[in-house]
């Protein structure tokens, strides 16, 4: 099913009777989808953008590179950096803007900019009922009642199938550099990184890429982005915190981080992918972990340490017990091994906060039907 | 101002309500002394007052759990209180409620430099997070101007935001995590030093639920390395549309400003008179500040000058050291102050889409002298939220409701624009029966949802955010 308008949406959530698989592209869906599925590619076109408020509305179903296109034209970008990850995932199509919020995706400018809920500032909505539901707007401060936004930012179609979005978008800067080393121990570059995030010099993206991840020797990356003058400025000083980088500018310096905001280096590597989301301080216990249970993985750190991304092979459960056993964070299953045993996608949440969970669900989808079981 | 009926089943109780709150907490902890209770009575908001039953001021997550597990059982309604200092009424008791006060917990329990995270109980004032990481040269973002007194609590609850969010956002993308107290005393913990939810972003909703979710106890906060600089320059204009039109070019030219803020000829004048800051006499002026290094601040500035020239300004001030810098803000920061020297004052909050500035406030000075009430005007101008300051005199008969309806019409001439009701001091009672102007009905079920699911008996903080009648038939389930 492919709605053209969100009333013809609203009436097909309204008649039916069994699960259905909510997808925009299907670029970047993990967990098990049942059902017929609800392609939200038909509620497309940017409705509404305004550059000198810095403001973009969009049906849910446009096409990411059509937003990114339109920002692109006048100079301007989505904050949060949104990954691509149809080659990490094996998939072709289009990844739709819908989906990239469904997912709460956000790429390596996050420890800046914030994620995609932070620059989501509205959304429309058809709740499981087939109800129309409104909640923010295209302003960039609105406290007005309780904020949907976030709920549904990342909701992955269990609470409803988003029909709009609305963003606060940001300039692109004039000049971006990266700070590069080869060869660091995990160590020493996740605290040189943590160091660089700590200085006044507003690092934009710090990644550490482990020797199997990055074809050879290791590597680190931090990255500074804004005015030209600002740029080399910030590259001198940050250099007296971590050391005699190199520096990689302009185009070279935005490959490395596709690379990474991709997760490109996993792309054509067999194993388990999970994504972890860590206390940046705890950032290396998973891999000492996996390590003393010998199984075969490679690890790329973002975030300084408060994303790892872990690509496990040969594991029966795909490394899932050695990696979630005392976590100081949790793990979510990006893209299991072949022939791997069904373990949990999504992190186990305490009692409480699983409930509070199973209720929301129960009353935004009382008939059970928006992707049932996917997130629990 | 209508408020429920109290109920006079939970009156005839008191006695007993106030021997097992007693029982559960420090003797000192609970007051129900009429003369002391009175303390309670209103927020910032004073135009409405009313007793509570008792307030109870415990010191831990625990002790706030007993209380409120109590007042579950006993179906006490509890209204949740960090400072007082809510603009909207928030923290409005009701006859028949037991008020809760975090006051009490103000201690520092992690500070967490490598991951950058502060943990504090929730009754700890803004100002004193900052003050906390400071010596290490770190602060907490959101800058409320209310920032000395009022507390984490309440900037969660209301998702505050504060002069430099331009830059760094409002509360909600500052806040990790929370531990918090359902009313029926389970305490739950949302978020954590990571920085992605596990499963639905429970803490985005609790951000700016005003209190009717749960009790907070605990918050975890970002904490930033501090600018190395910042400096700002005042630009005055002589229309209005054309700060609007420099506002806009600004921000369209990338640069990042920490702050804009606006201030139109009525707030101008009568700030002057009562700050003598040496502002000039003009239509509209912003005061744009920026951060860095002093090269990169001088790189920003000549930009933003290059810009303001454009729009033939009457005037372009750069703060060449500290005290011109202070000068410059000093009129803004007592903006408020001078309003309440002249007059009473109601203080809108409303968010308009920037580019409807020059519309808005020709708007607002039609009806201003449609109705016979001056407005003076000083806002948020990168991010659109208005805070238009209707002046009234409260010992003329008549002059608050007339009041009152102004605002209401400006708030109406906000959500028309595409806008909304409030951009940063919440809802409570002040704007809860102009929520159908924003929300339809299916708009405002959703969130009603929301609120059955974490309070199903609808005791926490009653008669806030929804009108009345469309929460009548939940509220008496
Ligand atoms: C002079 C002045 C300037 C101001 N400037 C700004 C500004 O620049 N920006 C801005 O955003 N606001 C501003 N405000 C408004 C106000 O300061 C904020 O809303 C503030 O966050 C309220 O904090 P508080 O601790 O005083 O909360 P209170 O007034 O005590 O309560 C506010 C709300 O929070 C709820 N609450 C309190 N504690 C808890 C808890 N533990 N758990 C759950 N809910 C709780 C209450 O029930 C109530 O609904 C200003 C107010 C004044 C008087």
């Amino acid at each position: 099913m492919r709605p053209a308008t969100e009333a013809e949406l609203a009436d097909i959530l309204k008649g039916a009777n069994a699960p259905l698989a909510v997808c925009g592209g299907g670029t970047r869906a993990i967990g098990a989808l049942s059902g017929a599925a609800v392609q939200t590619g038909g509620l497309a076109g940017v409705r509404l953008y305004e550059p000198g408020a810095l403001t973009l509305v969009a049906g849910a179903g446009t096409r990411l590179a059509e937003v990114e296109a339109a920002l692109a034209a006048e100079g301007q970008r989505l904050p949060f950096e949104p990954p691509d990850l149809r080659a990490l995932l094996g998939r072709g199509g289009e990844s739709t803007i819908g989906g990239v919020v469904a997912a709460n995706e956000s790429g390596p400018r996050r420890v800046q900019a914030g994620a995609c809920r932070d620059a989501l500032i509205g959304v429309r909505f058809v709740d499981g009922t087939g109800a129309v539901v409104r909640n923010g707007g295209r302003v960039m401060k609105n406290v007005t009642g309780y904020d949907l936004v976030k709920l549904m930012a990342g909701s992955r179609g269990t609470l409803g199938v988003l029909t709009e979005v609305s963003f606060k978008v940001q300039a692109i800067p004039e000049a971006e550099a990266t700070l590069l080393a080869e060869g660091l121990a995990p160590e020493a570059a996740l605290a040189a990184m943590r160091a660089a995030l700590n200085s006044p010099f507003e690092v934009s993206g710090a990644a550490h890429l482990e020797a199997a991840a990055a074809g050879g020797a290791s590597r680190s990356l931090i990255r500074i982005e804004g005015m030209a003058g600002s740029v080399a400025y910030r590259l001198d000083r940050l250099r007296e915190i971590v050391g005699p980088w190199a520096a990689v500018e302009g185009e070279a310096s935005a490959a490395l981080w596709r690379g990474v905001r991709d997760v490109a280096p996993f792309a054509g590597r067999p194993g388990a992918v999970w994504r972890l989301a860590l206390r940046p301080t705890s950032a290396l216990g998973p891999v000492a972990a996996l390590q003393a249970a010998g199984l075969d993985h490679a690890a790329i750190w973002d975030w300084a340490g408060g994303r790892l991304w872990l690509c496990v092979t040969g594991a029966s459960d795909g490394g899932a017990a050695v990696i979630r056993a005392g976590l100081d964070g949790h793990a979510t299953l990006i893209r299991p091994e072949p022939g791997m045993a069904a373990v949990p996608v999504f992190p186990p949440e305490p009692a409480p906060v699983a409930g509070l969970t199973r209720a929301l669900r129960a009353r935004f989808d009382p008939r059970g039907i928006l992707n049932p079981g996917l997130m629990g | 101002m209508q408020m429920p009926e109290p109920s006079a089943a939970i009156l005839a109780r008191k006695a007993r309500i106030i021997e097992r709150l007693r029982g559960a907490l420090p003797a000192d902890a609970v007051i129900d002394a009429p003369e002391e209770v009175r303390a309670y009575e209103c927020d910032a908001l004073t135009a409405y007052r009313c007793p509570p039953l008792a307030a109870v001021l415990p010191r831990s997550t625990a002790e706030v759990s007993a209380v409120l597990r109590i007042c579950h059982e006993e179906g006490v309604p509890v209204v949740p209180r960090g400072s007082g200092t809510s603009l909207a009424g928030g923290a409005l008791p009701t006859a028949d409620s037991v008020i809760l006060g975090v006051a009490r917990m103000t201690a520092v329990l992690e500070t967490d430099y490598d991951n950058r995270f502060i943990r504090v109980q929730a009754g700890r004032t803004n100002l004193a997070v900052t003050g906390a990481v400071e010596p290490e040269g770190f602060f907490y973002a959101p800058d409320p101007s209310s920032q000395l007194a009022c507390a984490i609590a309440g900037n969660v609850a209301m998702n505050s935001g504060g002069a430099h969010c331009l830059k760094y956002g409002v509360t909600t993308n500052n806040l990790l995590g929370v531990t918090m107290v359902l009313m029926d005393g389970t305490v739950v913990d949302l978020g954590g030093p990571w920085a992605e939810p596990a499963g639905l972003d429970l803490l985005g909703v609790v951000c700016g639920s005003e209190g009717q979710l749960g009790v907070v106890t605990e918050a975890t906060l970002r904490i930033l390395p501090k600018p190395e600089g910042a400096r700002p320059v005042l630009i005055g204009f002589d229309a209005n549309e054309v700060a609007g039109a420099c506002v806009s070019d600004i921000i369209k030219a990338g640069i990042l400003p920490v702050a804009i803020e606006f201030m139109d000829r009525p707030c101008i004048r009568a700030t002057e008179a009562f700050a003598k800051a040496g502002y000039p006499d003009c239509e509209a002026l912003l005061i744009v500040e920026v951060e860095g290094s002093p090269a990169e601040i001088d790189e920003q500035l000549a930009r933003i000058r290059d810009i303001a020239l454009r729009h033939d300004p009457v005037e372009f001030r750069e703060a060449e050291n500290e005290d011109q810098a202070r000068r410059i803000w000093l009129g803004r920061k007592s903006a408020f102050g001078a309003m309440g020297q002249i007059n009473d004052y109601m203080c809108l909050d409303g968010t308009i889409p920037v580019s409807s500035l020059p519309h808005v406030l020709r708007r607002i000075g039609e009806m201003s002298r449609d109705v016979g009430l001056d407005v003076a005007n000083v806002f948020h101008a990168g991010d659109g939220n208005m805070h238009p300051l209707i002046l009234f005199d409260a010992n003329k008969p008549g002059d608050l409701e007339k009041c009152e309806a102004l605002g209401a019409e400006i708030l109406k001439l906000c959500v028309e624009v595409g806008g909304c009701l409030t951009g940063e001091h919440g809802v409570g009672v002040e704007k809860r029966d102009l929520m159908e102007v924003q929300f339809a009905p299916d708009d405002m079920e959703a969130q009603l949802r929301v609120k059955d699911v974490f309070d199903p008996k609808w005791l926490l903080n009653p008669a806030k955010v929804f009108p009345l009648h469309v929460t009548a038939g939940r509220r008496a389930a």
